[in-house]
C-alpha cells in the first residue's frame, strides 16, 4: 500500500498541469486511485503555475499536497518556493536549462535534467514538461511506464491525435536520460 | 461497474444534473465555478436543451424561478458574492415552493474577497440568506463522484420536498480532478399538477406566487412549508462516520475540510489517538441525531471549518453542549494543514 505525491511547478505556458494531467491518467488507466488540483486564479495567467496530483493504492485523503515526494520544478522562483518542502528523502526532478541553481539539501535526491535543451534539440521545444515527466516515470516508482500512448489517446482530443506520437517520443528522451 | 473517467468537479455536476434530466441552465460567469457554466454551453444546445448566459446574477435566478414555475429541471451556478446577488430570488423561489438546484462553489469572502476556497457561506446556506422563513436543502460533497451523485440527488430532493437543493461545494472541489464512474442512476419522476404548463382551456389555471397580503393566509402558508421542512428534518440527514466505533475525540468536518481531517486522523491514530470523524453530507437538514449520540460517548469535538468558525454554531446545538467544541480553521481562501488538525487533535487529547 503506497501514496505518491507529486508537484509539478513552473511558468504558466510551459504545461505544467498537463502534466499533471498526464500522471493522473497514467495512475486513472492502472486502476489507482488518483487526484489532481491545479493551482487556479489570477497566478495561472502568466505568472508561476503548479498542480498537485496524488497516486495511491488506496482512497485519496486530501488532494493539497504540503509535503511532496518529487517535486519538478521547471523554473528558479518554483524551486525556491517548493524545496524545503519535499519530504527527506524525497526527489526533485530539476529543469537545469532554466535553472542554474544546485539544491543545497542533502537528504534528497535530486535529478538535473536539461529538458528544455533536449526538447529543442529534438524539435519539439514545448515538450520539456514530458521529457520531465519521463525522467519521473524512470525514478519513481509509482506507475509503470508501459501504456503511455494508450493513456495520451485517454484524453487528448481526436483533432490533437497527431501530438500523440511526439509526446511519446518526448517521455522516452527523459526516461532514457 | 461503470467505466472510470478523470473530471473536475465542476465538470461532473454539469455532466450530472444533464443526466439528471436537467435541461435549463441559466448563470453568470464567476470564478471558481466557471466550468459547469462552459460544459452546459457546450452541452445544452446538442441535446435539445438550454444555456443562457445572462446579462446579471439577478436575471439568471429569476429565469430559474421561472423555468422552474413550469416544472421543469432547471439550475443555475454561482460562487459566493453571485450568490449573495442571487439570495433574493432564492427567496421568492421558496415563497413559491417551486424546486430548482443551485449551485455554490464558494470562494473566500465577506464582499468581493477572493477567488481561494472557502467554506465562509455556511450560515448563509443553512440559515436563510435571502429574507423570510425558509429552507434549503443543502449538500456538501467532499469528492468529485459526490458532486455528481448529490447533484443527482439534489434534483431529485428539490422535485419532492418542492424545495431549493443547494450544492455548497469550495473551489478545491470545483478544480480538482479525480476518477468518477456514472452509475445508470435511476431518476425519478414526479407529477406536477401545480406546474406552469399551459391549460388549452380543459382545466382551471394555476398560480405561482409568493404574495400574500393577507397575513392569515401568509401565516397558513408559512405553517404548512415548515410542516413540510419537518419531514425533511425527519427523512433526509446524510453523514459519514469515519473511525468512530472506539473514538474519545470526534472531529466534525464537511466537503474538503473533512478530506484534511481524515489525513489527521490516520496520523493521530498512529499516535494512538482515538479519534474519528463524522462528516456532515447534509448540511440542512443538519445531522443531529449522530452528533447527539456521539455527545454521550466522546470527551470533546472539534469543528474543522474554512471559515471563521460556523458549522460549529451547529454542533454545539445538536450535542446540547454536553461536550466542550474546539475550532480549528482557516479562513479567506486559506486551508488547514493536515498538521494543524493534528496539533488540534493533541491539544484536545489533553483535554486542554
Amino acid at each position: 500500500m503506497k501514496t505518491t505525491q507529486i508537484l509539478i511547478a513552473g511558468f504558466g505556458g510551459q504545461g505544467v498541469l498537463f502534466a499533471g494531467k498526464f500522471l493522473a491518467y497514467k495512475g486513472l488507466v492502472q486502476n489507482k486511485q488518483v487526484s489532481w488540483l491545479p493551482s487556479y486564479g489570477p497566478e495561472m495567467r502568466g505568472g508561476t503555475a503548479n498542480c498537485s496530483v496524488v497516486l495511491s493504492d488506496m482512497p485519496v485523503g486530501s488532494p493539497i499536497i504540503d509535503n511532496p515526494d518529487v517535486l519538478v520544478a521547471m523554473n528558479l522562483p518554483s524551486l525556491q518556493k517548493f524545496v524545503d518542502s519535499v519530504v527527506p528523502g524525497g526527489k526533485i526532478l530539476i529543469d537545469s536549462t532554466l535553472i542554474d541553481a544546485k539544491v543545497q539539501r542533502t537528504d534528497v535526491e535530486v535529478f538535473y535534467i536539461p529538458a528544455t535543451q533536449m526538447a529543442r534539440d529534438a524539435g519539439f521545444a514545448s515538450l520539456a514538461n514530458m521529457i520531465l515527466a519521463g525522467k519521473l516515470l524512470k525514478e519513481v516508482d509509482a506507475v509503470d511506464y508501459a501504456g503511455n500512448k494508450e493513456t495520451l489517446e485517454a484524453f487528448i482530443p481526436a483533432k490533437k491525435a497527431n501530438l500523440i506520437d511526439v509526446n511519446c517520443q518526448a517521455l522516452q528522451l527523459g526516461y532514457n536520460y | 461497474m461503470a467505466e472510470r473517467v478523470l473530471m473536475k468537479g465542476n465538470e461532473a455536476i454539469a455532466e450530472a444534473a444533464i443526466r439528471a434530466g436537467c435541461r435549463h441552465y441559466f448563470g453568470y460567469p464567476i470564478t471558481p465555478q466557471t466550468e459547469i457554466a462552459a460544459y452546459m454551453a457546450k452541452k445544452m444546445p446538442k441535446i435539445g436543451g438550454v444555456f443562457l448566459q445572462a446579462e446579471s446574477e439577478i436575471a439568471s435566478i429569476n429565469m430559474v424561478y421561472g423555468a422552474a414555475a413550469t416544472g421543469t429541471r432547471v439550475m443555475t451556478s454561482s460562487s459566493s458574492p453571485g450568490i449573495s446577488l442571487k439570495s433574493e430570488g432564492l427567496s421568492y423561489i421558496a415563497g413559491s415552493d417551486v424546486p430548482a438546484l443551485v449551485v455554490n462553489v464558494q470562494r473566500g469572502g465577506p464582499g468581493l474577497g477572493g477567488i481561494q476556497p472557502s467554506q465562509s457561506d455556511y450560515f448563509q446556506a443553512t440559515k436563510g440568506g435571502g429574507h423570510g422563513d425558509y429552507r434549503m436543502i443543502v449538500l456538501a460533497p467532499a469528492s468529485v463522484q459526490e458532486m455528481a451523485s448529490l447533484t443527482m440527488k439534489g434534483f431529485d430532493l428539490a422535485d419532492k420536498y418542492l424545495m431549493t437543493s443547494m450544492i455548497l461545494a469550495d473551489g478545491t472541489i470545483g478544480q480538482m480532478m479525480e476518477p468518477i464512474s456514472f452509475e445508470d442512476a435511476e431518476v425519478n419522476t414526479y407529477e406536477k399538477p401545480w406546474a406552469l404548463t399551459g391549460t388549452e382551456g380543459k382545466r382551471k389555471h394555476n398560480i405561482v406566487n409568493s404574495l400574500y397580503l393577507k397575513p392569515d393566509e401568509l401565516e397558513k402558508k408559512n405553517f404548512e412549508r415548515y410542516e413540510r421542512y419537518k419531514i425533511v428534518e425527519e427523512n433526509e440527514p446524510m453523514w459519514e462516520e469515519y473511525m468512530m466505533e472506539d473514538a474519545e475525540i470526534c472531529v466534525v468536518a464537511f466537503g474538503i475540510a473533512s478530506r484534511v481531517a481524515k489525513n489527521a486522523i490516520v496520523a493521530a491514530r498512529a499516535e494512538g489517538i482515538k479519534v474519528g470523524l463524522i462528516r456532515p453530507i447534509t448540511l440542512w437538514p443538519f445531522p443531529v441525531k449522530p452528533l447527539a449520540a456521539a455527545a454521550d460517548k466522546v470527551k470533546s469535538f472539534i469543528s474543522v471549518e474554512l471559515n471563521m468558525g460556523q458549522m460549529i454554531e451547529d454542533v454545539r446545538l445538536a450535542t446540547q453542549c454536553k461536550r466542550p467544541v474546539t475550532l480549528c480553521n482557516r479562513a479567506g481562501g486559506m486551508i488547514p494543514s493536515p498538521e494543524q488538525v493534528l496539533s488540534s487533535i493533541r491539544q484536545a487529547q489533553k483535554g486542554v
